[in-house]
């Protein structure tokens, strides 16, 4: 029942939108995960990021693919705590260390062993469009017990520019989504997070008509 | 509901019958060379068939649904210039006032006021858009904001929408009915396109604008100007109410300004340095690099047509 939820949520209403509404630029699409476990990790600007990054995914996928948020938003009210769990079907992390304090990612591990994929937001909140925050560490403590199970950087933009922060009037876009190449988190934390920093800057240079946009900020 | 002018369906049939030809002459290829990489002939001819079912399919419902047609048309132009061009990020206001221009500059059309069609947006628009920036309160990069978003909307809603505007002009030629001088124009156009790039490779060696567009010849663009004007005065009497004389020059302005859409695009592109403006059409790129000689065709071959021949 949730699962069709979930489906036909994105068949009927998220991927017209996107379509029509935004307009993807799609980089690489082929190396998309096609079945987990696997965590897609990309820039978050906007709303919009996890509903495209989502609606990537074919329909027979799509239960499978399961986005990180922070409780303390998503979980808010009750309309939105059943929007959050029954259509998106996302794993509450708790910001504030609430709940499990000793394993704040006991959830996306465990949805990892069910052969999830799981999409996380290294940078931890949205930030301003077309701005990299530092990246937090999130990804390498929760696959270190798990070497094997690789990671997709996804570098989005536009979003940002569509919905930003803050505001509620959603302006028609093209968004570029670039897809990087499948990583491992290995075992030394500093090296495992330039290098994820650094195909995040390929994926950037990937997107089109980035210089222009840099120099009108 | 489908009531097609006699004209119009042998031109409808003409062209599926080419789709049919292209599809099975990448058939015929594919198998005589199969180590031959076609997947891009192959989305082509695809996108080719998506794009021309489409306007036929909307064209013979009825005039609405072609309007309706033509705004979708000039949304999806307007939302790719708005994605490669920079824009400030306070202008987000700006761009959706722009955006709501689109319904607006149809209704006009619609309802056939051709007064306000023509002045709407290089009068109204050109100076509602720099007050609402002023509103916002950021002077800085204002002159090319304000540039830039007016550019884009005169290309996008104002030339295409000429497009709309040629349905609803007065039938001269009922056996063409309304759909007949927008289906000259768009063929005209993409033949023209067609010519001058097969004319180019054939005897093509000067190039028109070496820095902005060096695979435009002279040799390309004469031979193909040359037979689109000819093929246009073969037409033209058949699809509009023009005579053949006068459909020979409309061939002849379509050739020269469908040559400066493209280069005008083709420069966009080289400033931002992008190849192509957006993946939605696939074998083609965006909406833009199939639009390109329209936006400059539509809006001169309306008012050659409804000066010339009324």
């Amino acid at each position: 029942m949730q699962r069709w939820l979930k489906v036909l949520f994105f068949l009927l209403l998220v991927r017209p939108l996107i379509v029509f509404v935004i307009g993807l630029n799609v980089f690489q699409r082929e190396r998309l995960p096609r079945r987990g476990p696997h965590v897609l990790v990309a820039n978050h600007n906007s709303h919009l990021d996890t509903l495209v990054l989502m609606s990537l995914f074919s329909w027979r996928d799509l239960h499978r693919v399961r986005p990180v948020a922070a409780a303390d938003y998503f979980l808010a009210n009750r309309w939105l705590a059943w929007f959050s769990t029954h259509v998106l079907d996302i794993i509450p992390i708790r910001r504030d260390g609430g709940g499990n304090r000793r394993d704040l990612m006991a959830d996306c591990r465990a949805a990892l062993a069910a052969g999830d994929i799981v999409i996380l937001f290294p940078e931890g909140s949205r930030g301003r469009p077309e701005a990299m925050q530092p990246l937090k560490k999130g990804v390498f403590h929760l696959l270190k017990t798990h070497p094997e199970i690789p990671l997709t950087p996804v570098m989005l933009r536009g979003l940002g520019r569509a919905l930003p922060k803050g505001e509620a009037l959603l302006v028609p876009r093209n968004c570029d989504v670039a897809i990087g190449e499948a990583m491992q988190v290995g075992d030394d934390s500093a090296a495992f997070m330039g290098a994820l920093e650094a195909a995040f800057e390929t994926l950037a240079e990937q997107c089109r008509g980035s210089a222009w946009l840099d120099e009108w900020q | 509901m489908f009531e097609i002018a006699p004209h119009v369906e042998t031109v409808v049939i003409a062209v599926l019958a080419l789709l049919c030809v292209a599809s099975l002459s990448r058939v015929w290829m594919g198998q005589r060379q199969p180590e031959r990489d076609l997947l891009e002939l192959k989305q082509r001819i695809r996108s080719w068939w998506w794009m021309i079912g489409l306007l036929f399919v909307v064209l013979l419902l009825n005039r609405d649904a072609g309007i309706v047609f033509f705004a979708c048309l000039s949304y999806l132009a307007l939302k790719e210039f708005f994605s490669i061009v920079p824009t400030r990020l306070v202008d987000r206001r700006v761009l959706f006032w722009a955006y709501l221009a689109i319904p607006l500059q149809y209704l006009w059309i619609w309802q056939e006021w051709y007064g306000m069609f023509s002045v709407f947006v290089p009068v109204y628009v050109f100076l509602f858009l720099p007050v609402r920036m002023l509103l916002l309160g950021d002077s800085q990069g204002f002159i090319r904001a304000a540039g830039v978003i007016h550019w884009m909307v005169m290309l996008a809603i104002y030339c295409i929408g000429h497009l709309a505007a040629l349905l609803t002009l007065p039938v001269l030629n009922p056996a063409a009915g309304y759909l007949g001088p927008v289906l000259f124009v768009l063929f005209i156009t993409q033949f023209n396109d067609v010519c001058q790039y097969v004319w180019g490779k054939r005897i093509g060696k000067r190039p028109i604008l070496p820095r902005v567009s060096p695979n435009k010849t002279w040799g390309g663009f004469l031979g193909g100007g040359l037979t689109v004007t000819l093929c246009a005065g073969l037409v033209g009497p058949y699809l509009t109410g023009m005579s053949w004389s006068l459909a020979l020059a409309a061939g002849a302005v379509i050739a020269v300004c469908g040559f400066f859409g493209d280069v005008v695009i083709s420069s966009v592109k080289r400033d931002l340095g992008i190849k192509d403006t957006g993946q939605l059409i696939p074998g083609h790129g965006g909406i833009l690099d199939r639009l390109d000689s329209i936006i400059y065709t539509a809006p001169v071959f309306f008012h050659f047509y409804r000066y010339f021949a009324y």
